[in-house]
């Protein structure tokens, strides 16, 4: 450490863990070191539960960390501090007040006085290209507007350090180019006084795009795996090889390890099953096989072309490498001869082959219906299966995973479920062979 | 709130000098200021118990009572507004709190409310001796009871639903407590609150009617307004003077509505968190009127001075870098304790109500009282089921017509409001004109003023049916029972559930005053719990109206558990269309 001053944000060892309800502690962040310079952007980027998004609100003070330093210019942090503001991926208004109004909250907090507060509200929100909407309220501006709403309100504040919690992800893509274009021009050319930007972002090429350095989180628990410094000079030129570079470079650090391919060993059952659907797994292996892939593509020509955000994607890869038909290696994706006979099969072949995966493969899946066979009425309700999930899981994340299996589960056609009644069942034919199947469709009939 | 009802206006320039909008409205506000403080000075008059409050049955003194009955009104809405701001803040705020607050509230909005001015009266007449006010407190007390438990739990619920990601920014922006409550959690919980507030005061003007003509000990108290009107002209038998109750009484429920609700309404449409394309905004004619006034931004600088003179004084001093910011006092064990001690003392509680009632009325009544509940039970359900079978059909069939809605909605939501208890002498009439079974035909009147929730609910449930599903249905031949079962039931089901719950709970305590009805001297008592709590109050026996009220309040809890949650929850998890 040279000189403290120079440290705008300071980390060490931070740890963060939730506390399940069986008083087991999920960690979510662990031993995590990181450091904020005067003058840099740096963004975080990682899986969606990595913890990021956490870390982020432990730096504003919003919740604390269990374990390890957090200092923001050599001072530990035990809630919101003044020099450090915020801008929210919801946009997160007051609807009932104004712009001018939203953007003097913070001021009045401080007690400034009528006069400075309006002078210094209207003049943020002129620098943030808002001027002429001060008295409109957010309802009557569009998503792009509205964020730059939040920006003039976090900015109005003079902080220090600016935290973003992905602050364009709610918008359009060429909403959110321009305003980050806009906030990058306002950072260069020294009109906020803000110090430093730490930015929590789910696309890579933005993330490149903005940052000085890209800091890739791992999950379960979440820490910093791997930093990318990125040297170039604003404005940045996309199609550059540098930048593409760079990109391709975080695409094949964010990919690397938990994609392993499905091997002998079944996932444990605590898994945190990626959020994809059968259909869209159907058509990212549809497109692989397309003669412009041939079985094998660069991530982000294949973000591209499935018009999938990152974080998407990755769940997508995730899913498609757990069930045996894809493999990531170094940034591409490459499809395996299981994907490749999944591709070219019939509907009914596809189901049978995607449940012979799902129950060699993924454990839940196949507990869950090993517990249904065993039972007599063939029958169980989603709380047991919650309950066990939530061994590992949080209570949000359990249902997720639950929701996401049983998504699998009805397309392989190795259980139904019931959502009126949240009960698990074996599928009709299963149980009485063949039969009366139809007899709750047959219903409808009757009555015409 | 101040600072968001009118953009800032501290200077005072031209732009403040009277219009010719404030021409108009001055005149208004000075009458109602008049008119208030002269009510307001009539109701702390000398008064000891056995005096004789005379009521004229003379149309003219109308106007007068029905402004008695407005002030009592209005006393007992601001009381429950107060009131709901102070329990449900604690409630939301304080862990512990909660932990008793809410089941207790749970408890009171069961009580059927004339239970409530029985038991309370005698307490407030000693608080005021030699003064009327201390009656007038009684009635006030009963409207409040009326009010607040809704308005309470609206308000509770929106503190807890106050979006995260806004509690963050709160945090964020270093808000004070002070600063949260007005720009963040009042104006969150604002149309919840106020949509409350309406059908508070909605069903408030039938306990306002109920309340006037107070039983003590005996002795019948008749605090001046409609309701004591009503009493004496049912005593009396004097059939025009009631027409001329239920005319003025219109006239009152309309003027409530025009000068508070609608502006009301209309102002707070700017707190909806989201609103939905292609709703109707509410509009007022006086709030347009008053918004063109130099008047009112001469006013509206007051609460924006108060406010600018708030903020240094509660704002918080310290930053997250202070050592005192986070102040944690969590103890595991005392959560614990906490439970417990109050586990031990509702356990007390229930010993020493169990003691007493032994003691006083013994079990065999105890369980007579539990077959009385039944007998209103059954009534209940069978009223609400005959409600349902008559309105729904007739609610669907219009809402499906925008247009006959529009005029039919405001008709069906005056009605609700209008007090059914002023119609039943004509019912005492014609059971007695065509000497039918007490028991089956006092039953009606129950539901007579309640029905009309079922009725509007329904109407706006059919009216914001999705049009592409009639579409769909019409497509596919969907017709008759079909039609029925797969789209309109399905559909309105979450509104009809909202309309019956709160029929549910008027029907109950209108039991009191429809299962024991009079006209002149003539009474008749249909067998129920309503009649037996009744009852007892004339006669003054408290710990059978205890009895009673605690048996009605252990009804209205299991219905409201085993019938109303539930089908509240599957309306709202599965049929809700979004």
């Amino acid at each position: 450490m040279t000189d403290d001053n120079e440290l705008l944000i300071d980390l060490e060892g931070v740890r963060k863990f939730f506390r399940a309800p069986d008083h087991s502690d999920r960690v979510v962040l662990e031993d995590v070191n990181f450091q904020l310079k005067q003058g840099e952007i740096v963004a975080l980027l990682g899986k969606s539960g990595s913890g990021k998004s956490t870390l982020l609100r432990i730096i504003a003070g919003l919740i604390d960390a269990n374990g390890g330093k957090v200092l923001y210019r050599g001072k530990s942090i035990s809630g919101p501090v003044h020099g450090v503001s915020m801008v929210f991926q919801s946009f997160a208004l007051f609807p009932w007040l104004t712009v001018q109004q939203n953007v003097e909250l913070g001021l009045e907090a401080l007690a400034v006085p009528a006069a400075e507060r309006e002078e210094r509200a209207l003049e943020a929100i002129d620098v943030i290209g808002l001027g002429g909407f001060e008295s409109a309220y957010p309802r009557e501006l569009s998503g792009g507007m509205r964020q730059r709403v939040g920006f003039a309100r976090a900015l109005v504040m003079r902080p220090d350090v600016l935290l973003m919690d992905e602050p364009f992800s709610a918008l359009d893509v060429l909403t959110a180019e321009t305003l980050s274009a806009d906030l990058l021009e306002l950072w260069q050319e020294r009109k906020i006084p803000t110090k430093g930007i730490l930015f929590v972002s789910h696309n890579i090429e933005e993330a490149v795009a903005m940052s000085d350095r890209v800091l890739i989180f791992s999950s379960d628990p979440g820490r910093v795996k791997a930093e990318v410094p990125v040297p170039l000079a604003h404005p940045r030129d996309k199609d550059l090889p540098a930048f593409k570079a760079i990109v391709d470079q975080v695409y094949a650090i964010m990919t690397q390890r938990p994609l392993r391919p499905a091997g002998a060993e079944a996932l444990s059952l605590g898994y945190r099953l990626p959020s994809a659907t059968p259909h869209k797994i159907e058509g990212m292996i549809e497109t692989l096989i397309e003669p412009q892939f041939d079985g094998k593509a660069d991530l982000p020509a294949l973000a591209d072309e499935l018009q999938l955000p990152d974080d998407a994607l990755f769940h997508l890869l995730e899913a498609g490498a757990l069930l045996g038909f894809i493999r990531v290696d170094e940034g591409d994706a490459i499809l395996l001869p299981l994907g490749r006979t999944f591709a070219e099969a019939e509907t009914t072949e596809r189901k049978e082959l995607f449940a012979e995966q799902l129950m060699s493969h993924i454990s839940l899946a196949s507990h869950i219906r090993h517990v249904l066979d065993e039972r007599r009425d063939h029958r169980a309700p989603e709380g047991r299966f919650i309950q066990e999930l939530e061994d590992f899981l949080s209570d949000d994340e359990a249902e997720r995973v639950l929701e996401q299996v049983i998504a699998w589960g009805r397309y392989a056609e190795i259980f139904d479920y019931d959502y009126t009644s949240g009960v698990l069942s074996l599928p009709e034919e299963d149980e009485e062979e063949r039969g009366d199947g139809e007899a709750s469709s047959g219903e409808d009939a009757a009555a015409e | 709130m101040p600072r968001t009802i009118i953009p800032a206006a501290v200077s005072f320039g031209p732009a403040l000098r009277p219009n010719v909008w404030d021409l108009a409205v001055l005149p208004l506000v000075l009458a109602i200021l008049w008119v208030l403080a002269f009510g307001g000075a009539q109701m702390a008059t000398p008064y000891n118990i056995g005096d004789p409050l005379s009521i004229t049955l003379d149309p003219e003194a109308l106007p007068y009572y029905l402004l008695r009955s407005f002030l009592r009104m209005a006393a007992g809405l601001l009381v429950s507004l107060v009131f709901t701001l102070v329990y449900a803040t604690l409630a939301a705020k304080s862990r512990y709190a909660e932990k008793i607050l809410i089941p207790v509230l749970d408890v009171l909005q069961s009580i059927p409310i004339l239970g409530f001015l029985s038991i309370t009266v005698t307490g407030f007449i000693a608080l005021f001796p030699g003064n009327l006010l201390g009656v007038e407190c009684a009635s006030i007390f009963a409207i409040f009871t009326s009010q607040a438990w809704n308005m309470t739990f609206s308000f509770y619920a929106s503190l807890r639903t106050v979006p995260h990601d806004l509690h963050e920014v709160a945090d964020m922006f270093h808000l004070s407590v002070w600063q949260r409550f007005w720009q963040l959690e009042l104006p969150f919980a604002a149309p919840g609150l106020i949509w409350n507030m309406m059908m508070s005061v909605s069903g408030g003007w039938f306990f306002v009617v109920a309340s006037e003509a107070i039983t003590v000990n005996g002795q019948t108290i008749t605090l001046p307004g409609i309701g004591s009107y009503i009493a004496m002209a049912i005593s009396e038998r004097n059939l025009p003077a009631i027409g001329w109750a239920i005319l003025t009484m219109l006239i009152g429920i309309i003027i409530y509505d025009q000068l508070f609700f609608r502006p009301l309404v209309a102002w707070a449409d700017k707190f909806k968190f989201e609103s939905l394309p292609g709703e109707e905004v509410p509009t007022s004619w006086l709030l347009d009127t008053l918004q063109r006034t130099r008047l009112l931004r001469v006013f509206s600088a007051v609460p924006v001075l108060l406010w600018e003179w708030s903020l240094p004084v509660f704002r918080k001093r310290f930053d997250g870098l202070a050592a005192t910011d986070r102040l944690n006092f969590r103890l595991p064990w005392f959560d614990r304790v906490w439970t417990l001690f109050l586990l031990g003392i509702a356990a007390y509680a229930v010993y020493r109500i169990g003691e007493y009632v032994q003691a006083e009325v013994g079990l065999d009544e105890v369980l007579h009282v539990f077959v009385l509940g039944l007998a209103t039970a059954v009534r209940v359900i069978v009223l609400i089921a005959i409600a349902a079978l008559i309105w729904v059909p007739i609610g669907v069939w219009i809402g499906f017509r925008p247009k006959l809605a529009q005029a039919v909605q405001p008709i069906a939501q005056f009605m609700a409001a209008f007090p059914a208890n002023l119609m039943f002498p004509v019912a005492v009439i014609l059971i007695l004109h065509f000497n039918a079974s007490v028991e089956i035909w006092t039953s009606p009147l129950m539901i007579l003023g309640t029905q009309w929730y079922i009725l509007f609910n329904v109407i706006s449930g059919a009216m914001s049916m999705p049009s592409d599903f009639r579409s769909v249905a019409d497509n596919f031949g969907l017709k008759g029972w079909l039609r029925w079962k797969r789209l309109i039931l399905p559909g309105i089901f979450p509104s009809f559930v909202t309309g019956a719950i709160t029929a549910s709970g008027g029907s109950w305590n209108a039991s009191i005053v429809s299962e024991m009805v009079s006209w002149g001297d003539t009474t008749l008592m249909a067998t129920g719990i309503g009649s037996y709590i009744a009852d007892n109050t004339q006669k003054g026996d408290f710990p059978r109206i205890a009895l009673g009220v605690a048996v009605m309040c252990c009804y209205v809890m299991l219905f409201n558990r085993q019938i109303w949650r539930r089908m509240y929850r599957l309306a709202e998890e599965r049929l809700r269309i979004d």
